[in-house]
């Protein structure tokens, strides 16, 4: 029964490709799994713009949308209908190319990532033995998309908005790698399917086998998942489309349609992210517990999934946004210092024999740094009440 | 030669030579960043899945980024007035031709070809891991040790220079 759940999709991927002629069959099979990847990712990201509406209304006091269908979660296909019958306005100085290509440029590779994703038991599209390699190099196209953007629509706010997404993209992208390698190191592999293996089983104790469990895990973790979040220009690292600043950044000029390709590819980057985060330390598709293990893995993908996207939306609605000097401040003095450490430290754990004398260095590896760097950087700065020399 | 390196091989020239021709500098970039996915793509075909993957990280991720903020930096992005082809082009496609043929001669004519075609390993990242780290882990340090002096010295170019006016 719970085998029958588990693999129900993969089942009938194999039913329905049975039904195509010998030839033609791994090209079904394929075009089956994309159209599925597809279809369940695009449904997350409807169901996660209410979520998100609704769950930020909640924090400001305020009832989200409440007004289509049940509860107001038809909200997503009024806004895709609006969407789509709006005038689609290119400003008349824009490279007409280059805007055109841009929201396209997007999209893309955000869904490209998805390939290398296991997000069930035998349910990941590619293999690859380079799999997390690939999803970085794919993802980097998207720094270059932001830029056409920008670009092409000849004005200064879009720009101005493209250039501080790529400088704050390049530099957050450096700690969420090195966050990861941390985990290659361990599995000693390049592909997902085994590192989502390699953490397999539990511990004694009763807590599953992921490598979040460990000291250099919690500490590649959490800088994963902030340079994750200034890399999908999340709140509070949204500066490239701070609205009180800059208007809306680099897709200013665009409306209509494109206006929600960009929207699109901005939630596609956040899923994937945060599920190559839950493939690297959360155990992929593995139940958190033993008994656990009735309800089928896919559940537990998408599960973790929700769980880290409800944490995207309740920091969006808490934390200010940085600002520039700080932002850059923060990746290139504290996280890059600190990524660095952790692969010491993971380093050190591989080659320590089991025991808790690797978890006291371990920790100490972890606790230390932080400690010292953060006393560092705030040596000589006092924390008070801000005064404003113009307002007031 | 088949159909898919075909359609790469054509595509990536393709782009190269709009890299060279175009007049805004900014289509020039990206013309040039389609030509790095193309030889991407190139060796994607060839089964090296990992040099693939790396062209792709370091060109189109950083290479491509660090050439369109040098355009917009240095200069305005409009486009030139005057033609993008200098007037001694025609000399140019000559020495070229020249070039290209005597190079085909002598890959030609070189013992590598004579040879039959080895049989095609399969390569992991794994391997390749090994390799540096074991047998080439003197030329991979070295070539971080430049690197790093590289980057030491364009800091120190940047710098303002204190004391001094």
């Amino acid at each position: 029964m719970t085998d029958t759940a588990d693999q129900i999709f993969v089942t009938l991927n194999h039913l329905l490709t049975g039904l195509a002629p010998a030839a033609w069959q791994p090209l079904v099979a394929a075009v089956i799994s994309i159209a599925g990847i597809i279809g369940a990712f695009a449904t997350l990201f409807a169901i996660t713009t209410v979520l998100e509406r609704k769950g930020l209304g909640r924090i400001q006091n305020r009832y989200g949308p409440n007004r289509v269908g049940p509860c107001g979660f038809l909200q997503p296909a009024a806004d895709g209908i609006k969407a789509i019958i709006k005038e689609d306005i290119v400003p008349r100085a824009a490279d007409k190319v280059v805007h055109f290509l841009a929201p396209l440029m997007v999209v893309i590779p955000a869904f490209l990532v998805y390939a290398v994703l296991p997000v069930g038991r035998n349910m990941v599209l590619v293999d690859y033995d380079a799999g997390v390699l690939f999803f970085f190099a794919i993802g980097a196209a998207t720094e270059l998309s932001v830029f056409m953007a920008g670009w092409s629509s000849r004005n200064k706010y879009s720009l101005l908005g493209a250039m501080r997404a790529i400088a704050q993209m390049i530099s957050y992208e450096i700690p969420l790698i090195l966050s990861a390698v941390t985990v290659i190191m361990i599995v000693g592999s390049l592909s997902t399917t085994k590192i989502v293996d390699a953490q397999a089983g539990y511990h004694a104790i009763g807590l599953p086998n992921w490598f979040v469990f460990t000291p250099w895990g919690f500490a590649g973790f959490i800088l994963f998942m902030v340079a994750a979040t200034a890399e999908t220009n999340r709140s509070p690292f949204d500066l490239p489309e701070g609205e009180s600043e800059i208007i809306a950044g680099y897709y200013i000029e665009y409306s209509g349609f494109k206006f929600a390709l960009f929207f699109l590819g901005e939630y596609m980057g956040l899923f994937a992210i945060s599920g190559l985060g839950i493939t690297l330390f959360l155990g992929g598709w593995h139940a958190p517990l033993a008994f656990l293990e009735v309800a089928p893995s896919w559940f537990w993908f998408f599960a973790k999934l929700l769980t880290l996207i409800f944490g995207f939306i309740w920091i969006r609605g808490t934390l200010p946004r940085l600002r520039m000097d700080q932002l850059m401040n923060f990746a290139w003095k504290f996280m890059l210092p600190m990524a660095l450490i952790n692969i010491i430290s993971a380093a050190i754990w591989h080659f320590m024999p089991p025991g808790y004398e690797r978890w006291l260095v371990g920790a100490a590896l972890v606790i230390g740094p932080y400690v010292l760097l953060g006393r560092g950087l705030m040596a000589g700065r006092k924390l008070e009440k801000r005064t404003y020399r113009f307002a007031e | 030669m088949n159909i898919i390196f075909a359609i790469i091989a054509v595509g990536t020239i393709a782009a190269a030579v709009a890299a060279m021709s175009l007049r805004n500098l900014v289509h020039c970039a990206l013309a040039l960043t389609v030509a790095f996915a193309g030889l991407a793509a190139a060796y994607l075909q060839l089964g090296a899945q990992f040099v693939g993957f790396t062209q792709l990280l370091v060109y189109v991720g950083a290479v491509a980024i660090l050439i369109v903020f040098a355009i917009l930096l240095t200069r305005g992005s409009e486009p030139p007035q005057q033609s993008v082809l200098s007037s001694g082009w025609p000399a140019g496609i000559f020495v070229t031709v020249i070039v290209l043929g005597v190079l085909v001669y002598a890959i030609g004519k070189s013992s590598i070809v004579q040879a039959a075609a080895p049989a095609q390993p399969e390569v992991t990242v794994r391997q390749i891991g090994d390799a540096l780290m074991n047998k080439f882990v003197l030329p991979l340090e070295v070539v971080g040790l430049l690197l790093t002096a590289a980057l030491i010295g364009a800091v120190i170019i940047a710098m303002k220079e204190e004391g001094k006016k």
